[in-house]
This record gives C-alpha cells, structure tokens and sequence, in this order.
C-alpha cells in the first residue's frame, strides 16, 4: 500500500531531511487561527462556557466551593424528580467532598453499569468556544460514567476552564503526558435528529447533563 | 450485498421523482440543513480563513501520506494496538471477519461508518454466522429495511414518521402490535430500549473514523448519539475501519478540521460526542475494550493521488454538498445507485467503482457551483466532474447521440461566423413559427424538453446580435 501511495505521488520514501522536518512538526504541533470568541479574560470565558452548556440543552449550576457540592446536586436531582442513587467516579477530588452532609444521597464509586440512573463524573478541563468538556479516561475517571447512566452530572473546577480547545490539550499533555486510552469531548446531552431530522434528545447516552461549576479561580 | 444501480441513474431518478414519500421527505429536510449550516458560519467570523486551513492541512497530509501513516502505526503499535493494512474489500472483510473469529464473536454492534457501507461488512459478516447489529438510529432502521443509506450524515433521511412506525411494528414483534407510537420522541424510546441489550451483549463493536492521528496513534469518531462511544466501549474488543486519507499530523490540525466539520454537517457547532481512541485498556482501567485494531483500507484511494482526482481525498464526508445540491435536492441519494451520494459521490463513486459504471453520476450536475462553494475543504467538485465527463467521452463511453450532435455542436462553435449565422437563422425561424404562441408545445429533436415543459419562442433574434447592435448604439461597452 506504502508502494501504491509513492507511486501516487511520484517518488520513493521520503528523504531523510523532510523526514526529519515532519518529524519536527508533529513533535511542536503549531496551533493554527483560534477563533477569537474565546479569547476573553477568565470570568467571561466561565459566562461564555455557561452559555454554551445551555444553548447545547445541558445545565450549569455554580457553587462557591467543594463544600457546596452535595447540596446543589441533591437539589439538581430533586427539582428533575430523580432518585438519590448515584454511581461517582473514584477520583479523589469527589471523594474529598463532604457527602456526609447529605446523608440521602447514596454514593457507589467505580464504573457504570446498564442500570445505573445518575452517574458523577470529573472533567479534566473545561472548554469556553463550544461549552464542552474534556474527559479523559483513567482509573479514577471511567468512560461508562458518560455513556450509560440517564443523567450525567459533572463536576468541574473553573479554574480547570480554558478558551479554546488547544489550550485544553496542552493541558492534557503537560499533565498526563502519554495521551490516554479513550478522550471525549462531550457537548451537551446526547440527541438524534435522524427521525425526520428533528432534534430528539436521549438517543443512546445520557438525557440529561448537568455541569456543578465550582467558582474556585479566584484562589488560583 | 448492495450491488451498484448507478448505470441506471436515469430511471432511478424517474422513479425517485415519483416517490410521493420520498418527495416528501426531500421537501422537509433539505432546507434545514441549509439554514442551519447558514446560521452556524455566520457565528463564526474565522469560517472562511478556517476553510482556507483546511484544506492546507489536508493538501499537506495527502503530500505526506506515507510518511504519516508509518509515523501512525509506530504510534498505534506502541500503544497495544493493531494495524491490518488492507489495500482490497476482500482483505479489509476478511480481516474484520478473522478479528471476530479469534474471539469467537457471535453478535457485533456498529457504530456509523460509511466505509463499513462501501465494504458490504454486515452481509460478510452474516454469510459467515455473526450478527451485526447497526446501533446509529438510522442506521438501524436502514438495516431493519434492507436498504442503503440515503445521505452519508442523515442515514434515513428519506423516511417520514409512518416508514418508522411501519418497520419497528413489522422488527419488534415480541412488543404488543397496537402500541401507539404518538410523537418522535416514542420511536427514540423503543429503539434505546432494544439497542442498550444489544450493547450489553456484544462481543466486538465496529466504528468508523472521522480522523486518524499520526501524532498520538489515535482514531477520532463524531456522534450525537453516543452509539459509537458505547460500542467502541463495552465489547471486550474494539475495531476501527478507517481508509487511508483519513489521517491528519497532529491534534492540532484534527481540531481545525473539527471546527468546519460539524458546522458544514449539521450546523452544530460542535457534534456532542468527539471521541479519540488510543489503543487498548490500560493498567488499572475499570472499563474499555481489551483489544484494539484499525482495518487500515486503501480500496482505490492510492491510485487517485496524482491524478486530477486526488483533491477528492480531502473530503471529510460532512454532507454539505449534498444539502446544497438542487439534483440531490429532487432525486434523493438512492437515484445515485452506491454509497456516496449528491456532488461528492458523483466524483468519488466513478474513481471506485469505475467510470464506465458510473458515468450517469458526474452528468447528472447543474454547475450551478453550490457544493464547491460550501465545502470546508475546497474541493473544486464541479472541475472534478468535468474531468469524468472528459474521461467518459475519451474512452468512447458517451452514447452514440450525444456524441454525434457534441461533434455537430463542435464543428459549428469552432467557427464563430458560421456558429451566428446559424443560431441567428434558428433564432429568427423559431421566432417567426412561435410568435403566435409566445412558445412551443412540441419541437422536433427537442422532445427531452418539450416532454416536460414548454419552450419558449426566440424573440426573432440572437444574444450575440443584440450585444453587438447595443454596443454600435453606444448603450454598452
């Protein structure tokens, strides 16, 4: 096949200097044009982002600190009339929140599974252009919680939010180094609009999304 | 196994404007897509430079093709991937095939892919006594009625709510047979309620992919569902079927692409689920698939680079040319007989499955130029076309009546003063037999377009001596 494409364009393998200039390309991978929606001073990308999530269908609840956390979730759950079950990834800054302050909701770390109602998910970052998440799979972070449970609430960090989705990638690279097994860039709740191309949401993955949003930048 | 219908474009595209239903569907669909594109690039200032970008990082893959695809595999491999390098259908199915065999598959979810279309995988796969289950709402109900997709983005989009009804009482018969199906929304449920068994049960699931990329070993698939995401997660093995012009360099250049992409399909301005996959489960993962591959298939695609066809391969199958296209917009995609449809099918389907098979599809074009002015990476389309038009008449594949009345055409345009004698003595004919009238009911030899409309009588004289008299009379220049 490598035969057929040079044949294609007309020369052998590469020679070793070009080679070694694409080489340099893919190791610096030069961002192109950002768009300039996103490129706004951090408050207005958390408004932005905001935005975003509610124009995709999803919600936004901000809370001050971590420490709010088990309230607006409680709430989220009882104003959607959902049950108090939830499956939470084993990640330790949901683990570190004080669940205890809301005994009725009851808490199963580890990955989802076809029953499961409400899953709480990490996001890694946060993406202000479109209102998308960055969810990286890991141990403390597995895909299932995205894909199974009828709502999905994630919890993310403002200071964890960035413009533009190269910033979020950098990010990624800096923090985890190799790219991991499964990334997704999750915009809203999940739809379908191949019946009579009519919006539908709740095709195959969560009918709800819901975002808790701790305002944390300041003490960045 | 679909075989092409593409030599009788004509008479498909006569049964298609027929298709009460179909022109129904047609009439609802196709201009929301165009608004929605509209609106979705008009939130964007950067569209046009994003464009412009696009299609360099594409040119500049292409250029580099077989650099950037060893430097991918290095990448895939040293993640605990694989790598079937197929340059064949027979070999890309056959690899798929020994991939279920080796873990005993008996039931396979898909996600979308138009390749997997272009391969025949299900009938493969059935013929050999597994199942495959299409797990993209459209697809499902293409698979559920034995058809082809349509549209490459909208698989059932020449279905209206009474089609849906109509297949899932006929599929599920174990749900009771006077189930009301009142809004969309029903239909949605039933189908997510059948599907999430078939995901639970799977052995292997099959995406396709957007993107391939050379920096990180990665495949990149683009849902709104989430289908793909569940059956490229909760199968013990994962494969991937992605042709060779799919990679892009870098993460970087993938996200450029990724912002025309979703805004040219279906004027989102990011599609909900953007996945990249690299390799296998990792040490301590509490999910995912254990194995991973990618059916790396050529099937045609090498022999267009260096050809007046290699721009082609820039395309990233957003549909936007189709929505646009006045031809697609009467005739629906399956007048076009294969896999890929509208503009960008006319040019593809020709260089895959051959000219001679499929010379009907780059005639059936107004060159009105809409499709190469949407496109977000720039394919001169209609240029494309003229080229299989030339290809078709240098090989003697233009019927013989075309040819003769093209040469006739020819030898009068090849000498201009006897070219406006001629059309003036038409012009001034017709004019003095239609002056009655205003127009013609019936013309000899001209029966293809008299058979649907009248034409309308010259005026008695040509553009040509008009122009000229304008200009002696000092009203133009």
């Amino acid at each position: 096949m490598l035969a057929a494409i040079r044949r294609g364009l007309r020369r052998g393998s590469l020679p070793e200097d070009q080679a070694a200039m694409l080489r340099g390309r893919l190791a610096s991978h030069p961002r192109h044009l950002i768009p300039a929606r996103s490129r706004l001073p951090h408050a207005e990308q958390v408004a932005l982002f905001v935005t975003n999530v509610e124009k995709e269908f999803g919600s936004v609840a901000r809370v001050p600190d971590l420490d709010a956390v088990p309230e607006a979730v409680a709430t989220y759950l009882a104003a959607q009339n959902l049950p108090t079950d939830i499956v939470m990834a084993p990640h330790p800054e949901l683990q570190a929140i004080p669940w205890a302050t809301r005994p009725l909701l009851r808490l199963r770390e580890g990955r989802a599974e076809a029953s499961d109602m409400v899953s709480l998910q990490h996001a890694f970052a946060g993406i202000a252009e479109t209102g998308t998440l960055m969810l990286p799979s890991a141990p403390q972070r597995p895909t299932t919680l995205n894909l199974l449970a009828d709502t999905e609430i994630v919890l993310l960090r403002a200071s964890r939010l960035v413009g533009a989705y190269e910033e979020a990638w950098d990010r990624l690279r800096a923090e985890l180094g190799a790219m991991p097994r499964n990334v997704m860039l999750v915009t809203g709740p999940s739809r379908s609009a191949d019946i009579e191309q009519t919006l539908e949401l709740g095709a195959h993955g969560p009918r709800r999304l819901h975002v808790v949003l701790v305002e944390d930048a300041a003490r960045r | 196994m679909h075989l092409p219908t593409s030599s009788a474009f004509k008479e498909n595209a006569h049964h298609a404007l027929a298709d009460a239903g179909l022109q129904k569907a047609l009439a609802r669909s196709g201009p929301s897509f165009i608004a929605r594109r509209t609106a979705a690039v008009a939130a964007l200032p950067e569209f046009e430079q994003l464009r412009d970008i696009a299609r360099d990082i594409k040119n500049h893959t292409l250029a580099h093709l077989d650099f950037y695809l060893e430097e991918w595999e290095a990448k895939v491999l040293a993640s605990g991937g694989h790598v079937h390098w197929c340059a064949t259908a027979d070999q890309a199915r056959d690899a798929v095939l020994e991939i279920c065999r080796s873990v005993n598959a008996r039931t396979v979810t898909k996600g979308k892919s138009m390749i997997s279309e272009e391969l025949g995988i299900n009938d493969h796969l059935e013929r050999h006594g597994i199942t495959p289950v299409e797990t993209d709402l459209g697809e499902y109900i293409i698979q559920l009625r034995h058809e082809l997709p349509s549209h490459i983005i909208a698989p059932a989009f020449h279905l209206n709510k009474e089609d849906w009804e109509d297949s899932f009482r006929k599929s599920h018969t174990d749900l009771p047979p006077d189930r009301v199906f009142r809004e969309r929304r029903d239909l949605l449920t039933e189908a997510r309620t059948r599907l999430r068994q078939k995901f639970l049960a799977a052995d292997v699931g099959i995406t396709g992919a957007n993107f391939l990329i050379a920096e990180t070993g990665s495949s990149v698939i683009v849902t709104n569902e989430g289908n793909g995401d569940l059956t490229q997660t909760l199968p013990r093995v994962h494969i991937v079927l992605a042709s060779i012009e799919k990679m892009v360099p870098t993460i970087e250049d993938c996200t450029s692409l990724l912002r025309v992409l979703a805004r040219s399909a279906t004027g989102q301005d990011f599609s909900v689920y953007t996945t990249f996959s690299t390799g296998a489960r990792r040490p301590g993962d509490l999910d995912g698939p254990d194995e991973y591959h990618v059916v790396l298939v050529d099937n045609g695609r090498s022999a267009m680079l260096g050809t007046e066809f290699q721009e082609m391969l820039r395309c990233i199958r957003c549909a936007a040319c189709m929505n646009h296209c006045p031809v697609y917009g009467v005739v629906g995609g399956h007048a076009y007989g294969w896999v890929y449809p509208g503009p960008m099918g006319s040019v593809l389907t020709p260089s895959l499955i051959g000219v001679a098979q499929a010379g009907h599809l780059p005639n059936a074009s107004t060159f009105c130029g809409k499709c190469e002015s949407v496109c977000p990476v720039k394919i001169p389309l209609p240029k494309l076309m003229r080229h299989w038009r030339e290809r078709e008449f240098e090989r003697h594949l233009t019927p013989p009546v075309v040819r003769t009345n093209l040469a006739l055409w020819g030898f009068f345009a090849r000498r201009p003063a006897l070219y406006r004698l001629a059309t003036r003595a038409a012009a001034w004919t017709l004019g003095l037999l239609g002056r009655k009238r205003g127009r013609f009911h019936k013309l000899p030899f001209a029966s293809g377009w008299t058979a649907g409309r009248d034409l309308p009588a010259p005026e008695g004289d040509t553009f040509f001596a008009r122009y000229a008299r304008e200009q002696r009379a000092g009203r133009i220049r």
